[in-house]
């Protein structure tokens, strides 16, 4: 791709005998939200970590913003922004003294990147911060800063390591408009995640890592087509009944999946409003009542199981 | 080393001074600390010492180059700090210098020490206790501990990049402690046991202590230099590159 921010090719990271990356290749078009999606341990904190220079690769080749990030590190440090998993800030610091510390090493200069912070702390709404240290933070206004301070230099790519792993709602939703607010000024994102809605949410194309290599890659729908387009839920009053309605239901027996706990039958369906009324109907002829009879696209949660197949460890992370 | 070498490991520089404005507290407690050890040693635990002249002109010394040994602690917890709080991975994803991080450390900690030094030698003034041995002999003696705390510095951010956790401080603190009292700071090896006596002499620390007592002492006694020299040094071509191996390794 001629336009491409970002080029990985088949690059491998091993830790001892563990495979954290293992043969991944991934291309992001420039000023494009890319999605990485999976569970912990798939390998997109290694990946994001040789992204942004931290980490070498053991082998092929990946360039950010048209530079080699292990031959000219410093040319992609210059265009590139990181948010890690974990704030990286100094916590002992002011909000302003933070972003200033990191513009004067971006050398901005003391004026400039006095300038900067001003503008980012307005724009991130830590303007009435002060001199509070950002240990007595929230985890909402920790996180804005340290989006701030990845944005000190306007980076060509930002990379957003699970950005919203430990906030309460109220956080992420924060996180979520500022990454928005990004978008469309060209800069390039890429963004991991363990959360499937906030991939669908904020991603132009999403690309699904399990055990360091990517199984999937399309835009939100695409990847919910692959599970076979659209879904039928019938929710019963009555969990003893579950049996009885999974015998009417006018599909086929081993394509129903049921969830005794939500009381619900979910099922695969192709005429939509074919599907709902037969199913509405048999429910009623057999007099078995329906709290909720629905008919939906799938989640990604159901794309990512059925790309992943029921493995444990997946299971286990979603 | 990139022509912001400079600037970079002064903004590095600048962040530590800046801790110590927020938090005084605890850069007067690290100063405070040695001066409490100080008069305990002269006038509770070891009052009655024998040692040839005045106690506080043998322990004065020892207590500058044990106040150096403990140094250690600081530079590791702040490294181990950062190691934690990702703020490091922040540095190294920025364009800047390749060595500021830890120059930025080093000159920060030495500051630090230099300041320690200060307070301690004017406590020791306010006691009574004087140098007797010139500007000259005074300058050496500051400068052959100060030598002897950048060993020790290194030594730090090595265990540090080691042990990343500010838990495992505590670990090192508990090792520390003994490697510090097991010197002459106190007592002269020639009172204790004789494999005990050996070790002490042997600890790079006592060497310090030893020199710097020299040189505060009225002139000619020149003779232990060498080996307070000569230990840092040893100790900087070891651990020096293997704490900016460790560093540089970080990308592994």
């Amino acid at each position: 791709m001629a336009d491409a921010a970002i080029t990985v090719e088949d690059v491998r990271k091993r830790y001892g005998d563990k495979h954290a990356l293992d043969g991944l290749d991934l291309t992001v078009a420039r000023g494009t939200v890319q999605g990485v999606l999976g569970p912990n341990g798939a390998g997109k904190t290694t990946l994001v970590r040789i992204l942004s220079t931290l980490l070498r690769p053991d082998s092929g080749r990946v360039e950010v913003a048209g530079h080699d990030v292990v031959r000219r590190a410093r040319e992609v440090r210059l265009r590139i922004g990181l948010l890690g998993q974990h704030a990286a800030l100094d916590e002992e610091l002011g909000g302003r003294q933070n972003l200033e510390l990191f513009g004067r090493l971006h050398h901005l200069g003391a004026r400039r990147a006095r300038v900067r912070a001003d503008e980012l702390l307005e724009r991130f709404e830590l303007g009435d911060t002060g001199r509070k240290p950002v240990r007595s933070y929230s985890g909402g206004m920790r996180r804005r800063l340290d989006l701030a301070a990845s944005l000190i230099t306007d980076p060509e790519v930002l990379f957003l390591d699970e950005p919203t792993t430990g906030l309460d709602p109220r956080g992420r939703a924060e996180v979520w408009s500022a990454v928005r607010s990004l978008v469309g000024g060209g800069t390039t994102v890429v963004l991991t995640t363990q959360y499937l809605e906030e991939a669908d949410q904020l991603a132009d194309r999403i690309s699904v890592v399990d055990h360091g290599r990517i199984i999937a890659e399309g835009t939100a729908d695409e990847l919910k087509a692959l599970t076979g387009g659209d879904r039928i839920d019938v929710v019963l009053r009555d969990e003893g009944l579950l049996g009885a309605a999974l015998a009417l239901l006018p599909m086929a027996k081993d394509e129903v999946s049921v969830d005794p706990d939500r009381r619900l039958l979910s099922a695969p369906v192709t005429d939509r409003m074919a599907a709902l009324s037969a199913v509405v109907r048999a429910l009623e002829e057999a007099g078995i009542q329906a709290e909720d009879v629905a008919l939906r696209r799938p989640t990604l949660d159901e794309v990512f199981l059925h790309l992943t197949g029921p493995d444990d460890r997946t299971k286990e992370a979603l | 080393m990139s022509t912001y070498a400079l600037t970079d490991s002064w903004t590095m520089t600048r962040r530590e001074l800046a801790h110590w404005a927020r938090q005084p507290g605890q850069l007067v407690v690290g100063l405070v600390f040695p001066v409490m050890l100080l008069l305990m040693f002269a006038y509770l635990v070891g009052g009655g010492r024998e040692v040839n002249g005045d106690y506080l002109d043998y322990l004065i010394p020892g207590m500058l180059a044990l106040t150096m040994a403990f140094g250690l602690e600081g530079t590791m917890l702040a490294v181990t700090r950062d190691l934690d709080k990702g703020v490091i991975d922040r540095f190294r994803s920025m364009p800047m210098a390749d060595g500021a991080v830890l120059v930025g450390r080093s000159a920060a900690d030495m500051l630090q020490s230099a300041l320690g030094l200060a307070v301690l030698i004017g406590v020791g003034y306010a006691l009574g206790w004087r140098a007797q041995g010139g500007a000259g002999a005074f300058l050496g003696a500051v400068g052959l501990l100060l030598l002897f705390r950048f060993a020790m510095l290194w030594i730090g951010i090595l265990l540090a990049l080691v042990a990343g956790k500010p838990e495992m401080v505590q670990a090192v603190q508990i090792l520390i402690w003994p490697v510090g009292f097991l010197s002459n700071a106190f007592a002269t090896p020639e009172s204790m046991p004789g494999w005990l006596g050996t070790v002490v002499e042997w600890n790079p620390m006592s060497r310090t202590a030893t020199a710097v007592r020299d040189l505060f002492g009225p002139a000619g006694q020149t003779d232990g230099l060498w080996p307070a020299v000569v230990w840092p040094l040893v100790l900087l071509a070891v651990f020096f590159p293997l704490a900016v191996r460790r560093f540089g390794r970080m990308s592994r």
